[in-house]
């Protein structure tokens, strides 16, 4: 169907509208970052980048920015191991329950995160609790990595799909053991995707709070510290400017898993929403 | 060939092909099994325990109450109703906002610009969630920009209402719905439009009758993610308004009474239980 001149022109300006929209709220957090006064008031009267350093040097905020970076290179780590071999089995192998894997791996994501978030307290408090464990840096990992194992999953599952397994029958004709196939064809082939699905888990894990504000106790991720502050009127020129540097650091990572995941040229079906690229 | 250890380990695993799915799946079955479904177990028996009324204590036996105190407590159910009241306008709003640029990016735009698109939608659906909400919160507030755009002419609006936390809902899971809504478009083939136009279909009949309906698989798998992440949300309604939602309601009561907690916990898992099977009848799944 050819559309006709003014369709074309209703869709540009409705897309037109809606990129606005989509934009407009992280323009306004970028902006109010710059603004002296403490108050919030729009517009902004005076510009000065006066309160980055008052964020830099704040302590709790530095604490909290290596908490998460520590919380996410643990839960990417895991989900990468764990994503990997899930997709692995369920690329190459039909079992029974192979539809009950691929349904358990999306179901952290797929259930609302505060009923993730309250099972999981419950079970640090009334399982681990007995055993002497309590909240920390290992509880908020764990959460993490539970619902980061998705994304590893789909972005590897979907590579392998592309896969030829020819490749890797040619490699065990030529006298390859599994294990270098595995090292020499496999591995390579996927390393983009594992790339991708990693960078995408970091973000996920460096922006989460939902699910931390329950397994995190006393300790504060970025993400949890701006949660917090957000009732301290005084302090929130310096929660503006954390806002805009958490923006910035998970849109970095999804830029380039998307580069990584995109291979030039391959690209027909559009991405899926927990994929880098198809 | 190497003959060493490792050729033998996998001469001996190739043999074995049961072992080795089992040597992939035991480890991430076993964290999902252990930590993810065990959890929501611990949660599952939890919705059972008895609260001492006294001390607020929870006591480990088997108790009914809670259920019933969520179905005969009209509170719950008007915020159980309000919740889902929202959740469905949400999804009404995301799609009408969504169908447009979809269509543009599926249809109408140069293979470039769509891939900028992609990637300009794809990106502040990865910012951080808290933070959008947050800005909402600024843009809302008195002295913010609705605020201010409309006092030239006269107006007020009281962003921190339920139609402040609508728009709030719209905004942050509208990617959500534009993605699916475009992958569904575009897999539309052309000759099926260009049959209906030699057919002596207008544009708005080939549109009602061939995109709609082929499109709406599309439109469901989207509105799974804006229903459901709008059922079990309490950052978005505590920023923005003191009106109580599902989500907020757990937060807050879990603190003294994590059994009642627990126990309205199920209506959200019911809730979204039932819409991803009507979804999966309705072909949803397929477009995800």
């Amino acid at each position: 169907m050819v559309e006709s001149r003014l369709t074309r022109v209703l869709l540009q300006l409705g897309t037109g509208l809606t990129l606005a929209f989509i934009y407009l709220p992280l323009l306004v957090i970028g902006l109010y970052a710059f603004n002296r006064n403490v108050t919030q008031k729009w517009p902004i009267e005076q510009y000065s980048l006066k309160w980055f350093s008052v964020a830099w040097e704040n302590e709790a905020v530095r604490d909290a920015l290596k908490l998460s970076v520590l919380a996410a290179l643990g839960a990417t780590a895991i989900a990468l191991v764990l994503g990997t071999l899930a997709s692995l089995a369920v690329a190459r192998y039909s079992f029974f329950g192979r539809e009950v894997i691929t349904f358990a791996v999306i179901l952290p994501i797929a259930l609302p995160g505060i009923v993730t978030g309250l099972a999981l307290q419950a079970t640090i408090v009334d399982i681990l609790g007995p055993l002497g464990f309590s909240f920390g840096l290992s509880t908020i990992i764990v959460g993490h990595a539970t619902f980061c194992v998705v994304v590893v999953y789909n972005n590897v599952i979907a590579r392998q799909r592309r896969l030829l397994g020819s490749l890797e029958e040619a490699s065990a004709d030529l006298g390859a053991d599994t294990w270098q196939t595995f090292r020499y064809v496999t591995f390579p082939q996927l390393r983009t995707a594992l790339l991708a699905g990693g960078l995408l888990s970091f973000a996920l894990s460096f922006d989460e709070v939902v699910v931390t504000i329950f397994t995190s106790g006393s300790e504060e991720t970025l993400p949890i510290w701006i949660f917090a502050t957000l009732s301290r009127p005084a302090q929130l020129p310096i929660v503006n400017v954390v806002a805009l540097f958490v923006i910035v650091a998970s849109v970095i990572p999804v830029y380039f898993a998307q580069r990584l995941a995109g291979g030039a040229g391959l690209r027909r079906r559009p991405a899926p929403l927990l994929q880098a690229r198809p | 060939m190497r003959a060493g250890g490792g050729g033998r380990l996998s001469a001996f695993l190739f043999r074995r092909p049961r072992l080795r799915l089992w040597l992939l799946l035991g480890l991430p079955l076993a964290w999902l099994v252990v930590v993810y479904l065990g959890s929501l177990v611990v949660l599952l028996f939890a919705a059972f325990w008895d609260t001492d009324s006294f001390t607020g204590q929870v006591i480990h036996t088997f108790t009914l109450e809670n259920f019933q105190e969520i179905g005969e407590t009209p509170v719950y159910r008007d915020v159980a109703s309000r919740t889902i009241q929202m959740a469905a306008m949400v999804t009404v709003a995301d799609v009408v906002l969504a169908f447009p640029i979809a269509y543009y990016m599926a249809r109408v735009a140069s293979p470039r610009t769509r891939n900028l698109l992609v990637i300009a939608v794809l990106m502040p659906l990865w910012a951080n969630y808290l933070v959008k909400a947050y800005s909402w919160r600024t843009i809302l507030s008195e002295g913010g920009i609705v605020n201010w755009t409309l006092d030239p002419l006269g107006l007020g609006f009281d962003g921190f209402s339920t139609a402040g936390l609508w728009l709030t809902f719209t905004y942050l899971w509208l990617p959500f719905m534009i993605l699916p809504i475009y992958a569904g478009l575009e897999r539309i083939p052309d000759s099926l439009l260009e049959a209906s136009a030699d057919l002596g279909g207008r544009s708005l009949a080939t549109f009602r009758k061939v995109i709609l309906p082929l499109a709406f698989p599309a439109v469901v798998a989207g509105s799974i993610f804006t229903f459901c992440l709008t059922l079990g949300d309490y950052i978005a309604p505590g920023l923005i308004t003191s009106e109580q939602f599902v989500g907020t309601v757990i937060y807050n009561i879990r603190g003294q009474a994590l059994p009642t907690a627990a126990a309205f916990a199920f209506v959200p898992i019911v809730v979204v239980i039932a819409y991803l099977l009507v979804a999966r009848r309705l072909r949803a799944f397929e477009s995800l």
